[in-house]
């Protein structure tokens, strides 16, 4: 047997919530080495909840990771094309980890806890993302996995009025912003964002309290558990990529519609993995492919995987989709040629043999609602 | 008239040399949300265990086999309009297909319904 069969044989991990979704009726799958919730009521039930009330969401499965010591900015900025040094405390970003060619290994959060520089990882990412972290931040940067915390989601139009209950002082913090907080004499660092395209926040917790939590928030009946399927359905529709999906290796930022990720003061400096490829790719004519999103007529679903037209020429592949439950049709998310990228351009799905129309729109589908600055 | 089943969570309604075809109230309730069904056309010749109907929920696309050979007379047309039927009637108003049977022996390898119930309390 070799290391590589052993490590296959590994048997899914139970999260700290794992009882509490089963006693709430979850159906369990396995997902990134995790048993998850794929649903509890039903995915279009949950996701409808979430889109009007508020859904309980566990992603305990992400990597919550820190990097902390003098020169931690400084060294992430060898590794992500965000601007690290100069983040204000409380402030969240989003960012890649970029290959030397300018290919995606991981998309995620970072955040300035004022303590450290916290990363939320993909959970299926979180292993190769932290040796890539070990190997190249300097030996004076320390990484901490925070493994034994879990990571709740309260996602909907009314997370906002349901957590300012149990925790007061949260309303407070706009989109993309992050603070510590107190509930049961337990610390929570609350993250307002997600990934829904709804206002809500992100809560993580010792794994000792996280069940307690969860108590407390399914308590209000403006809250309802949700699961992993209707997590995919709504970020979808937010038009929100899917790492292992809509980015990997041989995807790039630009083609990806991620071109906001490469911070504007360090284009010209640079000074971090990918950047000559991403500058290149930023010109006009630089990269051959876009992502897009694509509207289709009809129920058929295009999925992962499906062949786009236009005419007879292949000139894509999807590599998300799914019936939209909030707009009652299928939506896809896929590379197209850049000459066929543009907005209202007709293209055509193929599903088990049959051409489906559909034309290219812009993305988000359903339109975000988050609670910016500034904004009532 | 006899009600037959497959391990593969299909219900067949035999009536002469006439069956009908669906899948069971627990498929339904594994799939999930149903929002699009893809029937076969009248006049398909299948053969048990070919490919027969696809159907589409919220989460994935899933073939539906057919359990015993024949060729197909119609197609439910309601799930066209309506593929909810196969979730709130699936063993009555969501039925996928009928067929002529071609081989009646076929149906004495399936499962009757005390025997199908058995089957799924063990899964």
């Amino acid at each position: 047997m070799t290391d590589n069969d052993e490590f296959e044989e590994l048997p899914p991990v139970k999260l700290p919530l794992d009882s509490w979704h089963r006693s709430h009726g979850a159906r369990m799958v396995p997902f990134a080495g995790y048993e998850m919730p794929i649903q509890y009521e039903g995915i279009k039930a949950e996701h409808d909840w979430t889109r009007n009330h508020a859904s309980l969401f566990d992603v305990s499965h992400m990597g919550q990771l820190a990097v902390s010591g003098e020169n931690a900015a400084h060294e992430l900025e060898k590794l992500l094309p965000a601007s690290i040094a100069n983040l204000p405390e409380g402030q969240m970003r989003y960012s890649l980890l970029l290959t030397e060619a300018g290919g995606i290994i991981d998309d995620l959060i970072v955040t300035n806890t004022g303590a450290h520089l916290a990363l939320v990882v993909n959970g299926a990412c979180k292993w190769d993302d932290i040796a890539h972290l070990r190997e190249h931040l300097d030996d004076d940067v320390t990484l901490t996995h925070f493994d034994d915390f879990a990571l709740l989601a309260l996602q909907g139009p009314e997370a906002a009025a349901v957590l300012e209950g149990i925790v007061p002082g949260v309303g407070e913090l706009s989109f993309m912003r992050a603070g510590l907080f107190q509930w049961d004499g337990q610390h929570l660092w609350v993250s307002r964002a997600g990934y829904t395209g709804e206002d809500g926040f992100e809560i993580s917790i010792h794994q000792s309290h996280a069940v307690a939590l969860a108590d407390a928030l399914v308590a209000d009946e403006r809250v309802k558990p949700a699961g992993l399927g209707a997590r995919d359905s709504l970020r979808l529709e937010a038009g929100l990529p899917l790492y292992g999906h809509d980015l990997t290796l041989d995807t790039d930022p630009v083609s990806a519609g991620l071109s906001f990720a490469l911070a504007k003061s360090r284009r010209a400096t640079g000074g971090y993995f990918g950047h000559a490829p991403s500058m290149a790719r930023l010109e006009d004519g630089g990269v051959a492919q876009k992502r897009v999103g694509l509207a289709l007529e009809g129920r058929l679903p295009a999925r992962e995987g499906a062949k786009v037209y236009s005419g007879d020429a292949l000139v894509g592949t999807v590599t998300s989709g799914g019936f939209s439950p909030t707009l009652g049709h299928p939506v896809a998310m896929g590379f197209v040629e850049t000459e066929h990228a543009v907005e209202g351009t007709e293209l055509h799905l193929e599903v088990r043999g049959k051409r489906l129309p559909s034309r290219v729109v812009p993305l988000p589908f359903v339109p975000h609602r988050y609670h910016r600055k500034g904004a009532s | 008239m006899p009600r037959y089943f497959t391990e593969e969570h299909e219900w067949i309604d035999v009536e002469g040399d006439s069956a009908t075809i669906g899948i069971t109230d627990y498929a339904q309730e594994q799939l999930g949300d149903i929002v699009f069904v893809e029937t076969p056309q009248a006049g398909t010749e299948l053969t048990k265990g070919a490919e027969a109907a696809v159907v589409e929920s919220v989460k994935a696309a899933s073939d539906v086999y057919s359990p015993i050979s024949g060729t197909v007379t119609e197609g439910n047309s309601a799930l066209d309009d309506d593929p909810e039927l196969v979730n709130s009637s699936p063993e009555d108003e969501g039925w996928f297909f009928r067929l002529t049977v071609s081989d009646a022996s076929e149906l004495e390898s399936l499962m009757n319904e005390a025997a199908y119930k058995a089957f799924c309390d063990g899964l």
